[in-house]
């Protein structure tokens, strides 16, 4: 069946500002967004820009707004939508650079802030390191991860204020503290113990709605709260000793 | 012009692996046409293989049996010497990824836990979950962060310029900017990736063009082994999205409509677990026969696994069929057929991942060292990925370091990229000709239909007469978009002129190669011969298309056998 794609398109500076264009495509059946878009490009707009990928929901590239609702465009099965008109626009939170494809950079700044590498204690043990098997499950939750951004997007804190480090950096930050391998000190913990940190969330949990990967990062937040009141109160007993 | 000293070209596996070993007094930096952590290396699902005898199975497991079963599952057509450099260093390197952050999945005891895969004859499958490529990426990039690694973003490398046999830079697309961008290095590596997107049914990410093999190609570098293109025999019926080979070494079932466990047929010691090129044709076999199911595909049934084993163990698995196909294989077998999903062949390299061109490195799925020889075993891509990205960025800084080059030659890349703009003014120009995305559309049927997982002559060369029609028509392709930024219909533009090159390469050597051996299967030669055929095939770009040659494959201490299973 024949159906109406209002589609966001923005090319600054050539535009002004961001208006809607309509098109009318039929998609295949069982086709996911991702596949209408690229038919809607390859058949009628090669001037169409959007970002993709694995087309498989691991590689993180293709999160838009789909009808309102913030989802990967590979996971967002057409008929699944059941409505005449489908508006697509590209995530919020984020600048648009061309189209649907939006500037990542603070994502990533946060990403960077949080020093996103395991910081062990010395060199490789000679037979790797010896980690009980719960506690590495403990770890997968925040590892599916895929770094989409749509956590970021929906954040209403993030909406606010740009230098809030957003549900994926921090629940990032959770994944290495509660990894039995990372020993790094507690300065490096601390550095999110503030508003643009850890007490910037709102606990309204939207990152945990939009999650494609049920990741719920406010898990990942929530725990280091408690652990930033354990390790600030453990740091000035350590300081006054 | 920007200037380093070394460009990696590829932000997955091998290229961050070659970013890290770097020398870090050199000036490094990453080219990639997405951003890192979206390169195709993230889609691998089932582990990385490394005889480190962690499971009780295992016991005298041993890096010599690692690198035997490489052997016998590259049909006896990898280079001997560089399997067993790879099969030695995969133990240590284990370590070093578990030290680096890598979660990998735990025996009770604590140790890096190891899953049976296809054609090993011990369970040596390192991995985390199913989501083992998206571990070590995402480990990788981590480790790049804290590197400080430079990286450039969506920018599509588009030529290679060797100069007196030497490389000295590139021309890339700028897609944020719109612009032809020239770049200067000392060396360059390549770590651009496989082709899998020239074949109509392919469990690659939509990205992969496999534009670097043609350009190292074009540049003057031969291209080896081709012909041999791997097919996965369980993606998903309609979505082609791989289901990994970690749900048969769970114990799953491959299943035809009369309800039988029908690898008994064909390889009744190891079942499910035989190669890929094995099960890929016995799966097609079946379905030929009429025992497929609607003529196109058979069952992977996990549902004797249990809910526990495949939410522990497979839970990637169960998400895509949850969310792909709209079942649980808890309680559902998978529909699945063979795909597209691994290039065995590649740009031509040595065992340090040098070409013959000086300061042209190449490693991971794009180069072809041999280690995978006419079939790669599952487990083997990832570790190839990572030990030799990380070995080209040794080779690489150690050129450089011991005065390998000569001096820039600025003017000549900048030549380069005012060629490449002026080519591409004179295309925009044109107000109609071919839809580029059509002609593509064309090619992926044509090299599935002409250079599949079952080959003979006839075929081979219909699919050469027919990309003779394809060279032409792409002569008045037009660009239809009027972007210049994020412009996806110019880089499939220019993707998709090396991806003729490659399909030529294929189509060329697989009817040469009048042998059955690995992937390649001849229904007109179907034994292996190899008095004629035990030698890599190179081909050398011309411009009146690919001259071949041959050379010896490097047998040492395991002499060719029949291929049992």
């Amino acid at each position: 069946m024949s159906t109406i794609f209002k589609i966001l398109r923005f090319d600054p500076p050539k535009d002004e500002q961001p208006h809607f264009q309509e098109y009318i495509h039929t998609p295949k059946p069982g086709d996911t967004m991702l596949e209408v878009l690229k038919d809607i490009r390859d058949q009628q707009d090669p001037s169409l820009s959007f970002r993709y990928s694995c087309r498989e929901a691991v590689c993180g590239s293709c999160a838009l707004t789909i009808n309102g609702e913030i989802g990967l465009a590979c996971r967002t099965q057409f008929e699944a939508l059941k409505t005449d008109v489908v508006v697509i626009e590209p995530l919020p939170n984020l600048e648009i650079i061309k189209d649907l494809i939006v500037d990542f950079k603070p994502f990533w700044d946060a990403y960077n802030y949080i020093q996103p590498y395991l910081q062990p204690e010395g060199e490789a043990p000679p037979k790797g390191h010896c980690v009980d098997e719960k506690d590495m499950e403990e770890v997968y939750q925040f590892i599916t991860c895929i770094l989409c951004g749509s956590c970021y997007a929906a954040c209403p804190v993030a909406t606010r204020d740009g230098r809030y480090l957003g549900p994926a950096a921090l629940a990032k930050l959770y994944r290495f503290a509660i990894d039995p391998r990372d020993k790094r000190p507690w300065p490096a913990l601390a550095r999110v113990d503030n508003p643009t940190g850890v007490w910037g969330c709102d606990t309204v949990f939207r990152c945990n709605d939009v999650c494609p990967k049920e990741v719920r990062p406010a898990d990942g937040i929530e725990g280091l709260r408690r652990r930033m009141v354990v390790g600030r109160t453990k740091h000035l007993f350590g300081r006054k000793k | 012009m920007v200037s380093h000293d070394i460009l990696i070209v590829g932000g997955g596996l091998a290229g961050l692996a070659a970013a890290l070993t770097s020398d870090p007094k050199l000036k490094v930096a990453v080219l990639s046409k997405v951003h890192p952590v979206r390169s195709h290396s993230i889609s691998a699902q089932g582990g990385i293989n490394a005889a480190l005898a962690n499971n009780p199975n295992a016991k005298d497991d041993t890096w010599e049996k690692h690198a035997f079963d490489t052997i016998k599952g590259s049909d006896y057509l990898a280079d001997q010497d560089a399997v067993e450099l790879m099969c030695k260093l995969a133990i240590p390197l284990m370590y070093e990824l578990d030290h680096m952050g890598v979660p990998f999945s735990r025996f009770p005891g604590g140790v890096i836990a190891q899953r049976p895969f296809g054609g090993a004859g011990y369970p040596r499958t390192c991995y985390a979950q199913d989501r083992t490529g998206q571990v070590l990426l995402h480990t990788l990039y981590e480790q790049c962060v804290k590197k400080g690694v430079v990286f450039y973003e969506e920018v599509l490398v588009t030529s290679l310029v060797v100069r007196d046999g030497r490389c000295v830079g590139l021309v890339a697309y700028d897609m944020g900017t719109g612009e032809i961008r020239s770049f200067a290095a000392k060396a360059v590596i390549f770590g651009t990736g496989g082709y899998g997107r020239i074949f109509k049914l392919s469990t690659n990410a939509y990205i992969n063009f496999g534009s670097g093999i043609g350009m190292a190609y074009r540049a003057g570098i031969p291209i080896k082994d081709l012909e041999f293109v791997q097919f996965h025999p369980t993606a998903l019926y309609g979505k082609n999205i791989l289901i990994s080979e970690a749900a048969r070494g769970e114990g799953g079932y491959l299943i035809n409509n009369k309800g039988r466990r029908f690898m008994e047929d064909y390889t009744p010691t190891v079942m499910e677990l035989a190669p890929r090129d094995i099960v890929s044709r016995s799966i097609t076999t079946e379905i030929l026969k009429g025992n497929g199911f609607e003529n196109a595909y058979v069952h992977l049934d996990l549902r004797h696994l249990g809910r526990e084993k495949i939410e522990k163990r497979l839970p990637g698995i169960q998400d895509i069929c949850i969310h792909f196909a709209g079942l649980d294989p808890v309680d559902t077998p998978i529909p699945i057929q063979p795909a597209q999903h691994y290039s065995m062949g590649g740009i031509d390299v040595d065992k340090d991942c040098a070409s013959p061109v000086k300061g042209f490195y190449a490693a991971g799925e794009c180069a072809c060292v041999s280690v995978h020889g006419a079939n790669r075993l599952g487990g083997n891509s990832l570790l190839d990925a990572i030990v030799f990205g990380k070995i080209a960025g040794l080779s690489a800084s150690r050129f450089i370091n011991e005065g390998g080059f000569a001096g820039s030659k600025d003017a000549e890349i900048d030549g380069e990229a005012g060629r490449l703009t002026s080519d591409f003014e004179g295309i925009r120009k044109r107000d109609k000709g071919h839809n580029v995305y059509r002609l593509l559309n064309d090619l992926k049927i044509l090299m599935s239909d002409k250079a599949g997982i079952y080959r003979d002559a006839k075929q081979l060369r219909e699919g050469i007469d027919g990309l003779g029609r394809l060279r032409e028509a792409y002569k008045d392709a037009c660009i239809y978009g009027s972007c210049t930024r994020f412009c996806q219909e110019f880089v499939t533009l220019v993707e998709f002129d090396y991806m003729m090159d490659l399909a030529e390469a294929i189509l060329r050597g697989a009817d040469l190669r009048t042998e059955t051996r690995g992937s390649h299967f001849r229904t007109d030669h179907p034994k292996r011969d190899d008095e004629s055929w035990l030698k890599h095939t190179l081909a050398a770009y011309t411009e009146k298309g690919p001259v071949f040659s041959y050379r010896a494959v490097n047998v040492d201490k395991y002499k060719p056998q029949e291929r049992k299973y």
